[in-house]
C-alpha cells in the first residue's frame, strides 16, 4: 500500500515537471511564467500539494520523498527563470532592433575649420627649431633702411639693392624685404650667446606667376663662440630631412649675400621626381631651398659683437616655396585668394 | 652672363663634357641657369649658291631659283624677298631634316619642282623670325655643311652671377675660373700694341679724378664704318645674346665679352673740343643712344665736350655723337670708373645696360690700355683705318689698390672645422692668382688681383679657400649648445592656442595682402591714419592696413562670389597706422562670419548667424587666458557697423576689440550676402592671462531660485546682473539668464527675462530663511533700479 503510494505519488511527480517545464516552454510573456509558476509551485500549487501528502508515508520514506519533490520543484524553477531570460533577451534584442540608426549620416556641429598651409609650414619650422633649443624673434614689418640694408652690409647702390625690389614710404622708410633685419634686431638686444628664429611677412615690389608683392620667410641665427661651417650644414641637412620626413641629398653651393661670408644655397634632391629631373626643378633633379652663411664680420660690427670672440651662422627660407614642395601646390597665387576650396584642404 | 662653351674652351680646355663642365661652374658658386644648344636639332643644309632667281609662273611671291651645292645645281622654289643670284645661302637639300623633326622632301609648289628649301635663320634655329632667307658671306665655300662652317656643335651656357663675381662678366673671367676649378692652363689671347700710324690725338680733361682715376682713348682716323663684322664675330656675339649692329659697336661688344671692359665709341667729328669727365650739373640734358632724353642729376658721372654731356659715364653713349654708317673718324674711350659712383645709376634712370652691370660690381682696374689695344687690332682688321697714339689720364693715387688681407689658419680651421692644411691653403690661393706670402707659421698677407674686387677681408679669403675646396667635402656636423632654461610665461595665451580656438569653431584661416585697395579700406576706416606706399604694385594694394577686415571682406566677396554659402574666416597679422608717436605697428586677429549657423544639414533648418554666433566666438578667445571676467562687450558705435549690433570688448577700461554687424550700406556696397559679422582684437590687449588660483570646494549643498522679471526692453542685461550681485549677499555663486521673451503677451517696449541664481556657504547649509531674505533683497533692489515687475 505504501509503495503503491509511493509509487503513485512519483510518477505522477514527473508527469506534473514535465507538464509544467512544457508549459514554461509555450509561454510568451513573463505574466503566463508568473501564473505557470504560481500553478505549480505557489503555495497551493500542485508540485507544492504533493509536500503535503507526504505526511501519510513512513518515517524513513518520507525525507527520500520530500528530497525528490523538491529537486522537482526546483526543476521547474530553474526552467521558469531560463524561459524568462529567453524572452527578456528577446525583449531587449526586439528593443536595440528597433533602435538601430544609420550611423552613416553625418553628425551634428561644427567641423573644424583648417590653418593656412603657410601657418601651418610656418609653425612646423618653429617647433622644430624650438625642440633645438631656439627662440622665436618677431620685428617690424615696416622697416628703415638701416635695419633692413645698412646693418646687414648692403649699403646704398649695393647691387644687392636691384634685387630686392624694394617698397618704400619714403627714402628711408620700407617693408621689410627679407627677415633678416630682424637679425639685426636681436643682436642689438642681446648678448651672445643666441639661437632664434624669425618667421614672418616680407615684401618685394614683384608681381608675376611665380612672384607674389607678400611672402613669407623664416629667418634662423646662431651665434656663439666656436659656431661653425660644419654646425650650419648639419642644422640645415637635419631641418630638410625632419620637414620632408625622409632621407634626401642635400647639397651646399657657393653663393652669396652680403651679411654672411662664405655663403651657401641650399639644393635638396627633388622631392616631386627624387632627383630624376622633372619640370619642377626644371630638370636638374634639384631644387633650391635656402640660403646660409657664416655671418659677415661687418654684421657683427654693427650690432657690436666682436668677431674675433664670436661667430655665427644664419639662414633663412621661402615658407610658400617649402609648402608648394611639401603639398604639391602649383600656384603661388593661391596662397593669397583664400579660396575656401584651397584653404580646407590643408587638415 | 651668356658665354659660347666652344668660346669659353679656346681659352680653357679641361677634359670634362659639358654636362660636368656645368655642373662644375654651379658648384663653385656660378650657377649655370641653362644650357643650350647654340642652334637648332637639324641636318643636310649646306652652303649653296643662287645661280638664278626667276619669277614663278604662276605666283607673285614665289621666285624659281637655280641652286648649286658644287657638286649639283637644284631647282628650289623659294618665298623669300631677299632670294636673288650671286647670294650664298644655307640649302636644306631633299633628305634634309630641320628642327622638329621637319623632313624636306621633293615637292611642287604652284605647279613647279622644287628640291629642297632655302632656310631662314630662324629655321634652322640660329635667331630671331625675318622675312627673308640667311645670307652667307661671299666667302661661305659652297658645299660645306652649315653645321661645321658655322661651328654649330655648341652651346650656349647661361650663368646666373652673384654680384660679388663680376670679374667673371667675361670669357677671360670665366677661363680663369675654369683653370683654378680644373688645375688647368688658360690661354689668354695675346694682346699686341697697335703702333700708331699718326698722331693725331683727341685731348681728355678728367675733373672727376676720384671717380675716373682712369681714362684711356685713342683716335682711329678713316675706317669703313659699313665693312661687315666678320661671321664668326656675329656668331659669338649672338651666342652670348648681343645683335650685331655694325663693325664698331660690334668690335666694343666683342671686347666687352672677351676682357669684361665695358667700351665706348664716339664719333670723333661730331666731338666739340677736348673730352671732360665730370659731374653733371643738376638738370643737365641728354639724349641717349636709345633716343630717350633723360635729365641729368648732379650725382652722374657724365663724359662731355663744350657742347655739353655726351655720355652718362659707364652707362649709355648719346645719341649726338654715336657711331653711324657715314662716321669715318672714332675716338674710342676705355675707362676705369669707380664702381660706387656708377653703383645705382643706371637703375636710378630706369635702365640697366651691360656696361653698367659690370661698371658697378666692378672692372679690373689694370685692364684698359689692354682693352683698347685689343679693339683697335680688331677694327683695323674689319674697317681699315688708321690708329694714333693711346691717350691716357690716370690718377695713379685715387685707383684702387691690390688689397693686402691677412689670414690665419687658425681661423680657416675654427669657421671650417677642418684642417685643410697649409700646403693645401697656400695651393688653393696660389691657384686663384693670389700673392701669398708667409708672415708668420700659419699666418699668411694675401694680395688680391686687381680684378678680385670682392676679396677684403679674411671670411672672403675662408670662402675662397671653402669653395675651391668644395663645400660638399666639408664636414658636417651637429651644433653643441649649453642648455640653458628658458624664462616662461604660463599667463600669456599663445597666437597658436587662439588660433585652435578659432579653428575648432570651424574658421578657416586666412592670410591676406597687407596692403589693400583705399577704397575698401575707406569703408572700414575714415581716420586718415593709414600709410600710402611710394610705389604700390598697383593702386588696388597702396594702402597699408589699418585694419584686418578690408582684407577679411574682400577674402568673404572672393568666396560668396564663388558661390560660397557659409564662410567662416580669421587673419592674425599686424595692422598699420600712422599717429603722432610714429609708425604703429599692431599686431591683432580678427574673423568674419556670414551665411548659416551651421552647414545644411539633414538634424536642423539651419538659421543665418547673428551677433551671438561671433559673441561666442570672442568670448571663447577671451576665456583662453583664464580673465574672461575682465573683459566686458560695451554697445558702441563704429563706422563700419550697425548701430544697433555693435560693441567695444573693454578691458580694465581700455577698449581691446570691436565686434559686431557689418552696417548694411557697407554690405550693399561691397555686393556681400549678408548679415555679416566681423570681429578684431589687439593681440597685446588680449594676449595675457591670469594664472588660475585654486578655491576650496564648498562640501554643502547648492540652492537655486528662479526669477522671472519684466523690465523695459532698453536695461541691458549685465546691469541687471550686477545688481542681482551686488544685492544678493556674499553667498551668491551664480546667475544664469535662462530665457528672455518679448512679444506677444508682453507690455510693449519690455521683455521678461528669466533668471537662475545659484547660492552656496563654504561652511555650512543655507536655511530657507536666509535664501527667502537673499531672494527678497533682490527683487527690492531690481524694482528700484529698473522697476523691474515680478512675472507669476
Amino acid at each position: 500500500m505504501q509503495s503503491f503510494l509511493e509509487e503513485n505519488t512519483m510518477e505522477n511527480l514527473s508527469a506534473l515537471v514535465e507538464q509544467a517545464q512544457a508549459a514554461v516552454e509555450q509561454a510568451t510573456d513573463e505574466q503566463v511564467l508568473e501564473q505557470l509558476r504560481v500553478q505549480y509551485l505557489g503555495k497551493k500549487g500542485e508540485i507544492t500539494q504533493l509536500l503535503k501528502s507526504l505526511g501519510k508515508l513512513s518515517a524513513e520514506e518520507r525525507p527520500q520523498a520530500g528530497a525528490k519533490i523538491n529537486v522537482a520543484k526546483q526543476q521547474v524553477n530553474e526552467s521558469i527563470t531560463a524561459r524568462k531570460t529567453t524572452l527578456s533577451d528577446a525583449a531587449l534584442n526586439e528593443k536595440l532592433a528597433s533602435e538601430t540608426i544609420d550611423v552613416t549620416l553625418p553628425g551634428r556641429g561644427h567641423c573644424c575649420g583648417n590653418l593656412h598651409p603657410v601657418t601651418h609650414t610656418m609653425e612646423r619650422i618653429e617647433e622644430f627649431f624650438a625642440n633645438m633649443g631656439y627662440d622665436v624673434a618677431q620685428g617690424p614689418e615696416i622697416e628703415d633702411d638701416y635695419h633692413n640694408f645698412e646693418a646687414l652690409n648692403i649699403p646704398s647702390h649695393h647691387p644687392a639693392r636691384a634685387m630686392h625690389d624694394t617698397f618704400y614710404f619714403d627714402a628711408h622708410t620700407l617693408l621689410r624685404t627679407h627677415t633678416s633685419p630682424v637679425q639685426v634686431r636681436v643682436m642689438e638686444g642681446e648678448e651672445p650667446p643666441l639661437r632664434v628664429i624669425c618667421p614672418g611677412r616680407v615684401y618685394r615690389c614683384d608681381s608675376d606667376l611665380t612672384h607674389t608683392p607678400m611672402f613669407h620667410q623664416v629667418e634662423g641665427l646662431v651665434v656663439d663662440k666656436d659656431v661653425n661651417f660644419a654646425q650650419l650644414k648639419g642644422t640645415v641637412e637635419e631641418f630638410l630631412k625632419v620637414f620632408f620626413e625622409k632621407e634626401l641629398a642635400v647639397r651646399f653651393r657657393p653663393s652669396y649675400f652680403p651679411f654672411t661670408e662664405p655663403s651657401a644655397e641650399v639644393d635638396i634632391a627633388c622631392v616631386m621626381c627624387n632627383g630624376e629631373g622633372c619640370r619642377v626643378c626644371s630638370h636638374t633633379g634639384w631644387l633650391e631651398v635656402m640660403g646660409c652663411g657664416m655671418v659677415h664680420p661687418n654684421v657683427f660690427k654693427s650690432s657690436d659683437i666682436d668677431s674675433e670672440k664670436y661667430s655665427g651662422f644664419a639662414f633663412g627660407m621661402g615658407v610658400e616655396r617649402l609648402a608648394m614642395l611639401r603639398y604639391g601646390v602649383n600656384d603661388l597665387r593661391l596662397f593669397f585668394e583664400n579660396d575656401l576650396k584651397f584653404l580646407s584642404q590643408f587638415n | 652672363m651668356k658665354v659660347s662653351e666652344q668660346w669659353l674652351r679656346e681659352w680653357v680646355n679641361p677634359q670634362i663634357d659639358s654636362d660636368e663642365l656645368v655642373e662644375q661652374l654651379t658648384m663653385a658658386g656660378l650657377e649655370v641657369d641653362g644650357i643650350e644648344p647654340v642652334a637648332g636639332d637639324f641636318r643636310g643644309v649646306v652652303v649653296a649658291e643662287i645661280q638664278q632667281a626667276e619669277q614663278h609662273p604662276d605666283a607673285d611671291k614665289l621666285r624659281v631659283c637655280q641652286v648649286t651645292n658644287g657638286s649639283e645645281v637644284f631647282q628650289v622654289v623659294c618665298g623669300a624677298p631677299n632670294a636673288r643670284a650671286g647670294i650664298k645661302v644655307a640649302l636644306a637639300e631633299v633628305g634634309a631634316v630641320l628642327p622638329g623633326n621637319f623632313k624636306i622632301k621633293k615637292a611642287k609648289l604652284r605647279g613647279v619642282e622644287s628640291y629642297g628649301m632655302l632656310c631662314g635663320a630662324d629655321e634652322i634655329g640660329l635667331g630671331e623670325k625675318s622675312d627673308g632667307i640667311m645670307e652667307l658671306p661671299a666667302d661661305a665655300p659652297v658645299g660645306a655643311d652649315i653645321r661645321c662652317y658655322l661651328k654649330l656643335e655648341d652651346n650656349v651656357i647661361d650663368i646666373d652671377l652673384t654680384p660679388n663675381r663680376g670679374d667673371c662678366l667675361s670669357v677671360a673671367g670665366l677661363a680663369r675660373e675654369v683653370g683654378v676649378l680644373n688645375k688647368a692652363d688658360v690661354n689668354s689671347i695675346k694682346i699686341n700694341a697697335v703702333s700708331a700710324t699718326h698722331d693725331d690725338i683727341h685731348e681728355v680733361v678728367v675733373d672727376a679724378d676720384g671717380d675716373c682715376p682712369r681714362y684711356v682713348g685713342r683716335v682711329i682716323n678713316n675706317i669703313d664704318a659699313t665693312a661687315a663684322t666678320p661671321l664668326w664675330m656675329v656668331e659669338r656675339l649672338r651666342r652670348s645674346g648681343i645683335r650685331s649692329i655694325d663693325a664698331v659697336v660690334d668690335v666694343t661688344n666683342y671686347v666687352l665679352l672677351e676682357l669684361g671692359q665695358p667700351m665706348h665709341a664716339f664719333d670723333r667729328d661730331k666731338l666739340q673740343g677736348a673730352i671732360q669727365v665730370r659731374m653733371a650739373s643738376e638738370g643737365e640734358k641728354l639724349t641717349l643712344l636709345d633716343e630717350q632724353e633723360i635729365k641729368l642729376t648732379a650725382d652722374t658721372l657724365v663724359i662731355a665736350d663744350n657742347s655739353g654731356p655726351l655720355a652718362m659715364a659707364g652707362v649709355m653713349g648719346g645719341a649726338a655723337t654715336g657711331v653711324g654708317s657715314e662716321t669715318k673718324n672714332i675716338f674710342l674711350e676705355s675707362a676705369f670708373f669707380k664702381p660706387t659712383t656708377i653703383a645705382g645709376k643706371a637703375r636710378s634712370y630706369g635702365l640697366h645696360t651691360d656696361s653698367s652691370h659690370r661698371f658697378e660690381r666692378g672692372v679690373d682696374f689694370e685692364l684698359q690700355r689692354q682693352a683698347v689695344e685689343r679693339a683697335t687690332a680688331l677694327l683695323l682688321d674689319i674697317s681699315g683705318g688708321e690708329a694714333g697714339p693711346v691717350v691716357e689720364v690716370v690718377s695713379e693715387g685715387k685707383l684702387p689698390k691690390w688689397n693686402t688681407v691677412s689670414l690665419r689658419e687658425e681661423r680657416v680651421k675654427s669657421l671650417l672645422a677642418l684642417d685643410i692644411g697649409a700646403d693645401e691653403i697656400v695651393d688653393i690661393l696660389k691657384r686663384l692668382g693670389l700673392g701669398v706670402e708667409e708672415v708668420a707659421a700659419g699666418e699668411w698677407s694675401v694680395s688680391v688681383p686687381s680684378y678680385r674686387f670682392d676679396i677684403a677681408i679674411e671670411a672672403d679669403l675662408v670662402e675662397e679657400l671653402a669653395r675651391i675646396y668644395g663645400y660638399n667635402r666639408l664636414p658636417v656636423c651637429a651644433p653643441t649648445a649649453t642648455l640653458t632654461p628658458k624664462p616662461a610665461n604660463e599667463a600669456k595665451v599663445s597666437i597658436k592656442s587662439l588660433r585652435r580656438v578659432l579653428l575648432a569653431r570651424g574658421y578657416n584661416e586666412a592670410i591676406t595682402y597687407s596692403f589693400v585697395d583705399p577704397k575698401m579700406q575707406a569703408y572700414f576706416d575714415t581716420s586718415d591714419q593709414g600709410i600710402e606706399l611710394a610705389n604700390p604694385i598697383s593702386a588696388d594694394m597702396s594702402l597699408m592696413r589699418t585694419s584686418l577686415w578690408p582684407g577679411l571682406a574682400q577674402a568673404l566677396q572672393y568666396n560668396q562670389n564663388r558661390q560660397q554659402q557659409r564662410v567662416r574666416l580669421f587673419e592674425s597679422g599686424l595692422t598699420f597706422k600712422r599717429s603722432s608717436a610714429g609708425i604703429e605697428q599692431v599686431a591683432k586677429i580678427g574673423g568674419v562670419i556670414a551665411g548659416g549657423r551651421h552647414e545644411e544639414n539633414w538634424l536642423e533648418k539651419t538659421e543665418s548667424v547673428d551677433f551671438y554666433d561671433v559673441k561666442g566666438d570672442v568670448e571663447a578667445l577671451l576665456a583662453m587666458g583664464g580673465a574672461a571676467q575682465e573683459f566686458t562687450f560695451v554697445a558702441k558705435a563704429h563706422h563700419a557697423l550697425h548701430p544697433g549690433q555693435s560693441a567695444a570688448i573693454m578691458r580694465n577700461g581700455e577698449e581691446v576689440g570691436f565686434v559686431g554687424a557689418l552696417h548694411p550700406t557697407i554690405e550693399k556696397a561691397l555686393g556681400l550676402n549678408g548679415p555679416v559679422y566681423l570681429f578684431e582684437l589687439s593681440l597685446a590687449g588680449i594676449e595675457q592671462g591670469v594664472i588660475a588660483s585654486f578655491t576650496e570646494l564648498s562640501k554643502f549643498p547648492e540652492v537655486r531660485r528662479d526669477l522671472s522679471i519684466l523690465v523695459s526692453s532698453s536695461v541691458e542685461l549685465s546691469a541687471i546682473v550686477d545688481g542681482m550681485k551686488a544685492s544678493a549677499g556674499e553667498w551668491l555663486t551664480d546667475v544664469r539668464l535662462f530665457d528672455l521673451y518679448d512679444g506677444k503677451g508682453i507690455e510693449p517696449d519690455h521683455k521678461s527675462l528669466a533668471l537662475g541664481l545659484t547660492w552656496q556657504h563654504t561652511s555650512r547649509t543655507l536655511t530657507d530663511e536666509e535664501i527667502s531674505e537673499f531672494i527678497g533683497n533682490v527683487i527690492n533692489s531690481l524694482e528700484k533700479q529698473f522697476s523691474a515687475k515680478l512675472r507669476g
